[in-house]
């Protein structure tokens, strides 16, 4: 019996009073590669950001690891990739810096970084193929091999489980490759994979179970549908915006 | 040179050097942050505390640290929650604290002299306690930004990852509040709460002009700091102008160098590199 990632049992998720998500209920256990599928504003990217408490739930509950999230601490098991990079940057920084902080959740505030987070840095780099650019600051890469820094963040931190908020958006092809092969090698580690997509492209192979959160419920779980309609069509260019989703605060990014 | 053998003036010149140091240090988050103009904001409610100091017959600078404190404190907590927009707030900083300040200041019996004193910097008259005050808090402060520099990077970069990461993100905002009052206050005696921001911001702009990463841009500002403080406090002394002033202009000065030289050098580069062969396209992937 295999234990159970994550747990969302009844999730109830509102931003000022407008609900999102009603009575959603999800698992996901060790091993798996769940894709959460679902158009513009269907609420998919709160379900992810609820399961890491980074929305509250109104109702319901969810556990990592068996743990409630309230009481959850053990967070060098997750490694957790945005949609993009924040805007935080009024200072440049190299791909390096940004990957070493993944190492933080394992290492801790106070201690400095030692040889096993430099080791542990080095390999994340060389598995999404930024190497070559680790002294080059973030900002002068293209959106694609940003993506693939904040991947690389992720995996240095050596997490057990990697949730992913749309990590193929706007992504050139030859980062989307790149990305999959990183996947690839996290997942023969054992690893478990929860990700939003709009469309999975390269990704599709390795994606075990695929969950469709429409109108802020779950549609569909099982097996990944297959595209219908001009979706299906070899040439059909996935466009769509993607409008901000964050009010900026004051000492916020 | 003969102006540093006097106590006021080395007192002058090492409080100046702490606080060139120690202001780029903090400074560089609140950049990061794009939050530049805060440090103004906390000054402005520090000129509060300073009024309330001379009118209860407190040291107006220990008073200060902590109404800025609290008012950082109180920023910070809006900030959280989410309800004020950030120019709203920083607006009410302003005016609130700088009236306050004029109003507490004029009740007491300081004459308008004390009010400029802390307006506009008085490095020669900082006391053999009030040095003390500085280097400490300067100190403290500077290990602090080194020590914490991974994790306050990691919060001002992305908050939203750090607290996935299991950060103390809460706590470490709340110390950059409170990090950022102190600076205020032991910078309000060099330079004077309408330059404070400054001393903060300018050696980082600087910097950043010409490094790549966060780690030589923090050494770069501070090293910046440190030139604009002792140089300021120099000129200052020979040519008899204000030391809180000439710190300033000197830090802008080196922004307006950098700024032209890098300019040039990437105007050259440039050229040189359109005469020769032309440079092939970064490589997407490397393929191994």
């Amino acid at each position: 019996m295999t234990e159970s990632v994550i747990t969302v049992a009844h999730g109830v998720v509102g931003y000022d009073g407008r609900p999102v998500l009603r009575d959603v209920s999800l698992a996901v256990d060790a091993g798996e590669v769940v894709a959460v599928l679902g158009a513009n504003g269907s609420g998919k990217s709160t379900l992810i950001r609820a399961v890491l408490g980074l929305v509250p739930l109104h109702a319901g509950s969810v556990a990592l690891f068996g743990t409630p999230l309230r009481r959850f601490r053990q967070w060098q098991r997750i490694g957790y990739v945005p949609q993009r990079l924040g805007a935080g940057g009024g200072v440049p920084a190299t791909v390096r810096e940004v990957v070493a902080s993944g190492r933080l959740a394992r290492r801790g505030v106070l201690r400095p970084p030692g040889r096993a987070d430099r080791i542990a840095v080095d390999a994340a780099l060389v598995s999404v193929g930024l190497a070559d650019r680790a002294g080059d600051p973030v900002a002068t890469l293209s959106g694609g091999q940003q993506q693939r820094t904040l991947i690389a963040r992720a995996l240095a931190g050596e997490p057990e489980l990697l949730v992913l908020d749309e990590p193929t958006a706007g992504v050139d092809a030859a980062s989307q490759e790149a990305f999959a092969g990183a996947l690839r090698g996290f997942l023969d580690d054992g690893g478990t994979v929860l990700l939003v997509a709009h469309e999975l492209g390269p990704l599709r192979p390795l994606i075990s179970r695929a969950v469709v959160v429409h109108h802020g419920g779950i549609a569909h779980d099982g097996a990944v549908p297959e595209p219908a309609g001009h979706h299906a069509d070899p040439d059909h260019d996935h466009v769509h915006p993607h409008g901000p989703n964050e009010p900026v605060g004051l000492w916020s990014s | 040179m003969e102006l540093f053998q006097y106590p006021y003036m080395q007192r002058a010149l090492i409080g100046a050097l702490v606080i060139g140091l120690a202001a780029p240090a903090l400074g560089i988050y609140l950049v990061q942050r794009r939050l530049a103009l805060i440090g103004d904001g906390v000054g402005h409610v520090a000129l509060t505390g300073v009024g309330a100091g001379l009118l209860l017959n407190r040291s107006p600078v220990l008073v200060a640290v902590v109404v800025a404190t609290l008012g950082a404190v109180a920023i910070e907590l809006v900030r959280a929650r989410g309800r004020t927009s950030g120019d709203l707030a920083l607006a009410l900083l302003f005016y609130g604290g700088i009236a306050g300040g004029v109003m507490l200041v004029g009740l007491s019996d300081a004459t308008s002299a004390n009010l400029n004193a802390y307006l506009f910097g008085s490095l020669t008259t900082i006391s053999p306690q009030d040095l003390v005050t500085i280097v400490v808090l300067g100190a403290v402060l500077l290990v602090t930004m080194l020590a914490l520099r991974p994790a306050l990077f990691a919060v001002c970069h992305d908050e939203e990852y750090a607290r996935v990461a299991g950060l103390p993100v809460r706590a470490l905002n709340l110390l950059l509040a409170v990090g950022t009052a102190v600076t205020v206050t032991i910078a309000m005696r060099a330079v004077g709460v309408l330059l404070i921001s400054a001393l903060m911001v300018v050696p980082v702009a600087t910097a950043q002009q010409v490094t790549r990463g966060f780690r030589a841009t923090m050494t770069a500002a501070m090293a910046l700091g440190l030139f604009a403080a002792g140089a300021g406090v120099w000129v200052a002394a020979n040519a008899d102008t204000a030391p809180g002033a000439s710190v300033v202009l000197l830090a802008i000065a080196s922004f307006l160098v950098v700024a032209v030289v890098a300019a040039a050098w990437r105007a050259l580069r440039r050229q040189r590199a359109e005469s020769g062969a032309p440079a092939p396209e970064p490589h997407e992937v490397v393929l191994r």
